[in-house]
C-alpha cells in the first residue's frame, strides 16, 4: 500500500512535467510512441472453446485493418478451430451466428500456434529471453517508444489464468513480467486486455507505470458467451469482445475516439458481467489516448528538407579479377535408388534359434504326450 | 503364607517386569532421542542444501558503485593563436606554436591547418584569427571544418584586454559555444541519459531529435526498395549496387566504429501507396498532403519483409515512381508549399522518396518506357534522412556560425564525434541500468538459477563499464566507445539469458500443500515421543523433589 502511494506521489510529479511537454510538443508528438505492437494470445484448447479463438481472431482482425502489420503482431493460438474436424464449415472461424463475417480470412500469420502457447514462451515472449534462434516473427522487438496491445482470452479464475487445461499463470507473475519489461524500457504504453472469467484479478497487483487495463469482468463474477450458432454446434464468440468488436469496427485509422468510450463498451445490461478498468499507473488521462494509439499505427511523420549535393559519378563495379576460390561442382548423393527398390529381391533372414516362447511350448507339448502315455515310451524317441 | 509367597514371586515378577520395561523404556527414549537427532543435524541441512537454487556470485557491491553513475567528459581542445591575435605580453605567457598564411580561401586554409596537427578523436582544435583577417565574412565569427578544426575570430585589441587573463576570459564564452555545438552540450548528454533521467527539454525540436533517431545498437540493417506500382508502363533501372558502393558506403565506413552496418536492396511490384493523391489542377499535378502522408506507410509495410535471422532495428528507404496515371506526383507539407526533396521520413522507420519519371518521355510513347534513374539525386536525399535518422544531425549551430559541407562521405569528422560522445553516454547508461536491474530482480526473486555464465557476462559487463567511465573521463573517445560497446554487449546477453525466468513463483500455501504430506507424518511421532520425554523428565523431577521433602 505504501508502495502504491509512493508510486502515485511520482506519477503526479511526472504527470506534470509530461503535461509541459505536451503543451509544448503539440498535438502530433504527444503521444510518444512511433510504432506499435499488439500480442494476442488465446489460452484454451478443444473445440468447446471455439469462441476463445473467435475472439482472438477477431480482435487480430481488427488490429490489422486498423494498420499494425504482420511483423508486429504476435498471435497465439492454443487450438486449431478452422481446421479442426468437427469444424462443418473448414477454413472459416465465425464470429457472428448465420456466419456473418469469418474472422480467419486468408491471411493470417500465426506465430504461436498449438502446444506452442505455454505460460512459459508467453512470458519469454513478453520478457524478451528467448533462445538465439528464434526467428524474428515470433519475438517481440519493442523499443522504448513502442505502444503494445496486449489481450488475453481464455478460462479464469480469481488470480489466474488457465493455459492449455494444465498450467496457470498468476496475476504476480504477469505484474513481475511487466516489471521486467519497464526495467528494459520494452514499451512506452501497455493496453492490456483480458476476456476471462474474474479477469479484474488479473490487472489487481501491477505495479509498473504506464499500463491501463480493462477486463470482462469483476472478482466473482464470470464472462458470458453471447450466442450459440446452431450448424457449427458451439458459442462462437464472448459477450464483452463482441461488443468490443461491434466497437471497433466503427473506428478507421483516422478517427479520434478516445479510451473514455472503449471504457463504456459492454455496459451490465449487455454483458450480464460488469466490465472494470485501472487507470491509475497510466500517465495520461485516458480521455488524451486515442484508440488508434493502440489498436492502429499512425505513423509520425516528417518531410524532410535537406538534401546532400552529390558530385561524385557512380564509381563502376569492377569484375572480380580471377576467381580466388575455386568453385567444385558440387551434386546430390542420390536420394531415392529407386531402381534398386523395385528390381530388390527379398532379403535373406538369417536363421535364429528358436525363441523362449517357442521352446516353452515345445517343452509343454513333449511333457503333456508323456503324461499321457507314460515315459516307457520315450525309448521310441530315442 | 501361601498369600505371602505368591505376593513375593508377584512383587518379583513386577519387579522384573518393571526392570525390563525400564530398560526397555530408555532404549525407546533413546531411540526417539537419536532420530529426533538425525532429523535435525542431518536431515534438515540436507534438505536444505538439496533445495537450494544454484546462484553463482555477483558483484553486487560494484553494482549498486556503478549505479550512482557519476559521469565526467573532458573533450581536449587546443587553442592556437595566429598572428596579430595577441599582444606580446600575452605571448609570452603563452606557448606560441605556429602561424599560418592569410590569403587563401576559408575551406583551403582550414585543409592546410588540419595537415599541420592530426587531432585524434574526441579532440579539437581552434584556430585563433585576429578581427581583422579576411578568412571569415563579416557576419561570421566561426568556422566549422569538416575536420576537426574551428577558426575562431577574435575581438579587436582594445576590447579584448592588454593581459592574458582578460584574453582567456573574453575567449572562454566563445570556445565553450564551440564545444556545445562541435562535441557535446548538456541537452545532448541529457537525451543520452534519457532513460535515467526523466527529460523535460525546453522546444519542440529535442523532443522530435530524440524520438526520431534510433536508440544505440550494435548493428543496422538498411534496405533500399524500389516501388514499382505501374510495370506496364515503366520499366525502370537503377543502379543501386553502383550508388550504394559509392554514395553510401564510404558514410557506413566512417561510422563503423559506431555500429555494424548490413545492406540490402529490393524491388517491388504492383506496390501502391495506399492513399489517394488529389489532383490539383492548377499545378497539373497529382499533390499528396502532409495529413495522408501518415497512412502511407502501412500498407506497404506489410510487404516489405526483412531479415528473419537478426534483431536488429531496419532502416526502410522507399523509392516510389507513381504510376502513369497519377503523374506527376508532389508532396505539400503543413503549409500547402511543395517540398523541394519530394520526399518524408518517419521517426525510427525509414524515409520514403517520390521520383516522377513522366519527364523523361513525351506522350503517346509506346509503354513501357526505360527509364534510368538518376542515383545521386536520389541518395541524395536518403543520405540527408540516414544522418536524421541515425542521430547525426543536431540542433541548428547559432546564428554567427558558419559550418562547411560535410563532404563527400556525407559526415564531418566532428559529427562523428559528436554521435561518438552520445553514444558512449548512452550506452553507458543502458548498460548500468540493466546490470543493475538484473542484480535487484535476481535478488528479489529467491529461486532463479544463476549460472556461472550468467555470472561471467555480468563480471565482464562491469569491468568494461568501469573502463568505459575512466575513458571517457579522460577524453579518450575512441577507448570509451569501444568499452561501452563491450559493456551494452555483455550486460544485453546476461540481462536476456534463456535460463533466468522466474517460473517458479509459489504461493505460500502451495508450499504448505507440498510439505505437508511429507513432512508431517515423519514429524509427528518423534514430536510426540519428545514431548512424552520431556513431561516424564519432569515428572520425575518432580517426584524426586517430593521425595527431598
Amino acid at each position: 500500500m505504501k508502495i502504491l502511494t509512493l508510486l502515485s506521489f511520482f506519477t503526479a510529479y511526472t504527470l506534470t512535467a509530461s503535461v509541459n511537454i505536451e503543451d509544448s510538443a503539440g498535438q502530433f508528438f504527444s503521444s510518444g510512441h512511433t510504432n506499435n505492437w499488439a500480442v494476442l494470445v488465446c489460452t484454451s484448447r478443444f473445440w468447446f472453446n471455439y469462441r476463445h479463438v473467435a475472439n482472438t481472431l477477431s480482435v487480430y482482425r481488427s488490429v490489422k485493418r486498423l494498420g499494425i502489420p504482420d511483423s508486429h503482431i504476435v498471435l497465439m493460438l492454443a487450438d486449431d478451430m478452422a481446421c479442426n474436424h468437427r469444424n462443418p464449415k473448414p477454413a472459416t472461424v465465425f464470429s457472428h451466428k448465420n456466419m456473418e463475417l469469418n474472422v480467419y480470412g486468408d491471411d493470417v500469420e500465426v506465430d504461436y500456434r498449438g502446444y506452442e502457447v505455454t505460460v512459459e514462451n508467453f512470458l519469454r515472449v513478453l520478457t524478451g529471453r528467448l533462445p538465439p534462434s528464434t526467428p524474428r516473427s515470433k519475438r517481440l522487438l519493442s523499443d522504448d517508444r513502442s505502444n503494445i496491445l496486449i489481450y488475453l482470452t481464455g478460462h479464469g479464475g480469481n488470480g489466474f489464468l488457465k493455459f492449455q487445461d494444465s498450467e496457470e499463470i498468476s496475476n504476480v507473475e504477469l505484474a513481475d513480467a511487466f516489471e521486467q519489461m519497464w526495467q528494459k524500457r520494452r514499451y512506452n504504453e501497455l493496453l492490456f486486455i483480458i476476456d476471462t472469467c474474474q479477469g479484474a484479478s488479473m490487472y489487481e497487483r501491477f505495479y509498473s507505470p504506464n499500463l491501463m487495463a480493462l477486463a470482462s469482468s469483476q472478482v466473482g463474477e464470470d464472462s458470458l458467451s453471447h450466442q450459440p450458432d446452431l450448424a457449427i454446434g458451439v458459442h462462437l464468440m464472448d459477450r464483452y469482445t463482441f461488443y468490443l468488436l461491434e466497437f471497433l469496427e466503427d473506428i478507421h485509422p483516422a478517427s479520434k475516439t478516445n479510451m473514455n468510450d472503449l471504457f463504456k463498451v459492454c455496459p451490465k445490461s449487455q454483458c450480464v458481467s460488469t466490465p472494470g478498468h485501472r487507470t491509475d499507473l497510466f500517465l495520461r488521462d485516458p480521455g488524451s489516448v486515442l484508440i488508434t494509439d493502440f489498436f492502429g499505427s499512425v505513423r509520425k511523420i516528417e518531410i524532410t528538407m535537406e538534401t546532400i549535393n552529390l558530385t561524385d559519378p557512380i564509381k563502376q563495379m569492377e569484375e572480380n579479377s580471377g576467381n580466388d576460390v575455386q568453385t567444385e561442382n558440387n551434386t546430390y548423393v542420390d536420394q531415392l535408388p529407386v531402381s534398386e527398390i523395385i528390381h530388390q529381391k527379398p532379403k535373406q533372414r538369417d536363421w535364429h534359434p528358436p525363441d523362449g516362447f517357442i521352446l516353452g511350448l515345445w517343452t509343454l507339448i513333449l511333457l503333456v504326450f508323456f503324461k499321457t502315455y507314460g515315459v516307457k515310451h520315450l525309448k521310441h524317441v530315442f | 503364607m501361601m498369600v505371602g509367597m505368591e505376593r513375593n514371586q508377584y512383587d518379583a515378577e513386577c519387579f522384573l517386569l518393571y526392570y525390563l520395561f525400564s530398560s526397555e523404556r530408555r532404549r525407546g527414549k533413546l531411540a526417539a532421542l537419536s532420530i529426533a537427532a538425525m532429523v535435525i543435524l542431518v536431515g534438515v541441512p540436507l534438505w536444505w542444501k538439496t533445495t537450494q537454487t544454484y546462484r553463482a556470485w555477483l558483484p553486487v557491491a560494484q553494482i549498486n558503485e556503478l549505479a550512482k553513475l557519476q559521469l565526467q567528459l573532458s573533450a581536449d581542445v587546443e587553442v592556437v593563436f595566429a598572428r596579430g591575435t595577441a599582444t606580446p605580453e600575452q605571448q609570452k605567457k603563452v606557448p606560441v606554436t605556429q602561424t599560418q598564411d592569410e590569403d587563401h580561401a576559408v575551406d583551403e586554409a582550414d585543409l592546410s591547418l588540419h595537415r599541420l596537427s592530426e587531432s585524434p578523436c574526441g579532440s579539437l582544435v581552434i584556430y585563433v584569427i585576429p578581427e581583422s583577417s579576411s578568412l571569415l565574412p563579416e557576419n561570421v565569427n566561426v568556422y566549422i571544418g569538416q575536420r576537426r578544426t574551428a577558426l575562431l575570430r577574435i575581438g579587436a585589441q582594445m576590447k579584448v584586454g592588454k593581459t592574458l587573463k582578460q584574453l582567456l576570459a573574453h575567449l572562454e564564452p566563445r570556445v565553450k559555444q564551440i564545444l556545445q555545438v562541435m562535441s557535446f552540450s548538456h541537452n545532448d548528454i541529457t537525451a543520452a541519459l534519457s532513460d535515467r533521467v526523466r527529460f523535460s527539454p525546453d522546444n519542440k525540436e529535442s523532443i522530435a531529435d530524440s524520438m526520431r533517431a534510433f536508440k544505440s545498437s550494435p548493428g543496422y540493417e538498411i534496405t533500399f526498395s524500389l516501388l514499382n506500382p505501374d510495370p506496364k508502363s515503366h520499366r525502370l533501372h537503377w543502379d543501386i549496387e553502383g550508388a550504394v558502393q559509392t554514395y553510401i558506403q564510404p558514410l557506413l565506413t566512417k561510422l563503423s566504429p559506431v555500429a555494424n552496418f548490413s545492406l540490402d536492396s529490393q524491388i517491388l511490384y504492383y506496390a501502391m501507396l495506399g492513399v489517394n493523391p488529389r489532383y490539383d489542377s492548377s499545378r497539373s499535378a497529382y499533390i499528396l498532403n502532409a495529413d495522408s502522408l501518415a497512412h502511407v506507410i502501412n500498407p506497404v509495410e506489410a510487404r516489405l519483409g526483412s531479415n528473419a535471422a537478426s534483431s536488429n532495428p531496419v532502416l526502410n528507404f522507399l523509392l516510389y515512381v507513381p504510376d502513369a496515371h497519377h503523374s506527376p506526383l508532389y508532396i505539400h507539407d503543413h503549409k500547402k508549399r511543395e517540398v523541394q526533396t519530394n520526399a518524408f521520413h518517419s521517426p525510427r522507420w525509414g524515409g520514403i522518396m517520390v521520383y516522377n519519371v513522366n519527364g523523361f518521355y513525351q506522350t503517346g510513347t509506346n509503354f513501357p518506357v526505360d527509364v534510368n534513374i538518376n542515383m545521386a539525386k536520389v541518395m541524395g536525399v536518403f543520405l540527408a534522412q540516414l544522418r536524421l535518422l541515425l542521430g547525426v544531425q543536431s540542433t541548428a549551430p547559432p546564428s554567427s556560425f558558419q559550418v562547411a559541407p560535410c563532404g563527400s562521405s556525407g559526415l564531418a569528422d566532428w559529427e562523428l564525434d559528436r554521435l561518438m560522445w552520445s553514444r558512449s553516454v548512452e550506452n553507458v547508461a543502458t548498460a548500468t541500468t540493466t546490470i543493475t536491474s538484473l542484480a535487484q530482480l535476481l535478488d528479489q526473486i529467491g529461486n532463479i538459477v544463476i549460472n556461472d555464465n550468467i555470472a561471467q557476462q555480468v563480471s565482464s559487463a562491469v569491468t568494461s563499464l568501469q573502463l568505459a567511465v575512466a575513458e571517457l573521463e579522460v577524453g579518450n573517445l575512441g577507448f570509451a566507445l569501444q568499452y561501452s560497446k563491450e559493456a551494452i554487449l555483455a550486460s544485453e546477453k546476461a540481462f536476456f539469458d534463456p535460463s533466468l525466468l522466474h517460473l517458479l513463483y509459489f504461493p505460500d500455501d502451495q508450499k504448505f500443500a507440498i510439505y505437508i504430506p511429507l513432512f508431517l507424518p515423519m514429524c509427528v511421532p518423534i514430536l510426540l515421543s519428545l514431548l512424552k520425554i520431556v513431561s516424564e523428565v519432569r515428572q520425575r523431577r518432580r517426584e524426586k523433589q517430593a521425595k527431598k521433602d
